[in-house]
């Protein structure tokens, strides 16, 4: 952060949490197209399950590059899957949003995440901690990784059809 | 509840053998579930962990065996100790790590302490208890414990039968074959999954050995894999493989039959998606006869091997069941690895795990739809029987029991006979 003014930090910040929230907002209504456009090409999206960070080297509830990020849309999309037809409902709120780290165009943030999915008539909830490796470009910020821990990740889940 | 006057005298309004019918009650009435409790899963041998996720002297981790908490561990002399996790004092937990390593449990309580065999070591101020106090007599509840092949199970049954005759020939030979997967190397835990659903866990014991769902719940799942291996999960269009009852309600559904043996056909093309790999354990110098046999482990096993009453070993990973109530079962799905195996190939296995099984998997979330869709949809018709009678018509002797179609209910038929055989005792 030794770069940035008390300013640039503010408005790096509003900036970073406005993109926050537009994911999330995509994720809730389930534009899962307008979200494919807002990753990197080597892009993953993990969610661990035990506390180490090595995570190619171990057993993670998804571990999605690019192919698998699509194939895993793919499927809510085509409506054969019957745990996605119809999908839990779900809302969400993005917050305590803080920048770890901010070195050229590469942002490192991380947030809280409450997620409540309705399904059967029956609600449930999870909470987590998600950190944003983001890259900013041209075309606004692009997300190079996003790790999702959930609270309770190596306890007893459910199954999920929807993303954090 | 005695059980001396068991509400359930008319087994076979239950489960009907001739007819293959199943009573909609067996999936959803309470007080069935705690016989079936006292009766089977305290009376018959339950698996509760693989060796190598308590691989050392002082390892531990916590199971169950049916509604009861469970430690197993490991003693100083390597000898394998099962035991209920509740101080023999006032019944607190004596752990509540789910694994680890440890020279003692110590009840968090009053301090009492126990050895890794169970046996109660030391108390504070015993003098309170009198001289004739026998720590002897306060151990930790055993249970008896042994295993087969890097499966440990657990008995609450002093008389049950040894685990081996309990298992059988048919299911030591597939456990035998299954654990080829380790491609040379010990077959290892890498991880697991979990998730709980609002079904009876009758409802999952049928589960894994039924093929007839595969092409229909896994539709999706199918849809993402390559023509070539799209292929080999065409097992039902097919109509190769079989369903085969082994004895003493387990029973293995062969789906892939070019992948029983894992060390024959060793000299086959390597399929495409392992291509990558294939070339990456030649380039680490794995000689090319050895590389091909860690490429076709790494495809896992063709079969489910399903056992009575709560584990199943499909295609490359573990499946346990644990019932929590009547309408909710806890599901674990292990993911298998080869121990000091290339990163590679291990890397690999768990991709493949997570593809498929779990939370998030393109699998586990819509078998889970479809086992909750069952529980919700006996709420209707309390009369209406559900039938595991497909296949009864074309049924064979085969090498251990009756043999059917690849998508026959054989194996659920012979979970239930031994599930009536275990509930009239
Ligand atoms: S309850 Fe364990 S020492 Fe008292
Ligand atoms: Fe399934």
């Amino acid at each position: 952060m030794t770069e940035l003014s008390q300013i640039d930090t503010r408005s790096l910040l509003a900036d970073v949490t406005e993109f926050i929230w537009t994911e999330g907002a995509y994720l809730d209504a389930k534009d899962y197209a307008a979200w494919l456009d807002l990753w990197t090409d080597t892009g993953l999206y993990i969610m661990p399950i035990d506390e180490g960070d090595d995570y190619a080297n171990q057993l993670n509830l998804c571990y999605d590059n690019d192919k698998m990020r699509r194939d895993r849309i793919d499927r809510f999309n085509r409506g054969f899957s019957i745990s996605s037809a119809p999908p839990a409902q779900t809302v969400r709120t993005l917050s305590r949003i803080k920048i770890d780290n901010a070195a050229g165009d590469v942002i490192s943030v991380s947030c809280a995440e409450h997620l409540i999915e309705d399904k059967f008539g029956r609600q449930r909830v999870w909470a987590g901690n998600a950190y944003y490796t983001l890259i900013r470009t041209d075309d606004g910020f692009k997300i190079d990784r996003k790790i999702v821990r959930l609270l309770n990740s190596a306890g007893m889940l459910n199954s999920f059809s929807y993303l954090f | 509840m005695s059980l001396d006057m068991p509400k359930f005298s008319d087994l076979d309004a239950l489960y009907n053998t001739n007819t293959a019918e199943v009573a909609t009650s067996m999936y959803e009435d309470p007080d069935l579930f705690a016989e079936e409790m006292e009766k089977i899963f305290k009376k018959t041998w339950v698996f509760v962990a693989h060796d190598s996720e308590f691989p050392d002297k002082g390892s531990f981790k916590l199971s169950n065996v049916g509604l009861e908490p469970v430690i197993v561990v490991r003693d100083r002399k390597g000898k394998i100790h099962c035991m209920v996790n509740r101080c023999r004092h006032r019944a607190a937990t004596v752990c509540e790590v789910k694994k680890g390593k440890t020279s003692s449990f110590q009840c968090p309580y009053h301090g009492w302490g126990y050895g890794l065999d169970g046996s109660l070591r030391a108390l504070p101020y015993p003098e309170q208890y009198g001289d004739d106090f026998d720590k002897t007599q306060h151990g930790l509840l055993k249970l008896r414990t042994e295993s087969y092949n890097g499966m440990v199970f657990a008995t609450f049954n002093e008389d049950a039968e040894p685990l081996v005759d309990f298992l059988g020939e048919g299911v030591c030979r597939y456990i035998d074959l299954f654990m080829k997967q380790g491609g040379g190397f010990p077959v290892k835990v890498l991880g697991e999954h979990q998730f709980s659903v609002p079904m009876n866990w009758k409802v999952q014991l049928e589960n894994t050995t039924d093929a007839y769902h595969f092409p229909i719940v896994h539709k999706s799942f199918m849809q993402t894999l390559d023509g070539e291996t799209g292929e080999l999960f065409d097992f039902l269009d097919k109509g190769v493989g079989y369903v085969e009852d082994l004895g003493n309600g387990h029973s293995v559904m062969l789906m892939i039959p070019e992948l029983l043996d894992l060390d024959e056909n060793l000299d086959d093309p390597i399929p495409e998606r392992f291509a990558d790999l294939a070339q990456q354990l030649l380039d680490d110098g794995y000689p090319d006869e050895q590389m091909r046999k860690i490429v076709r482990a790494v495809s896992g096993a063709g079969f489910n091997l399903n056992l009575f009453p709560n584990v199943s070993f499909s295609l490359s990973f573990l499946r346990v069941l644990t019932p929590k109530s009547v309408e909710q079962t806890d599901i674990r799905h292990i993911a298998l690895g080869m121990d000091g195996g290339p990163e590679a190939a291990n890397q690999m296995r768990m991709r493949l795990h997570e593809h498929f099984q779990g939370p998030m998997g393109f699998g586990s979330p819509d078998d889970a739809e479809v086992w909750e869709r069952v529980q919700r949809g006996t709420k209707g018709g309390e009369d209406l029987s559900i039938l595991v009678n497909r296949g009864m018509v074309d049924e064979e002797p085969g090498e251990y029991g009756p043999r059917g179609h690849i998508s026959a209910e054989t194996g659920m038929r012979a979970a239930y006979k031994m599930w009536k055989g275990m509930m009239s005792q």
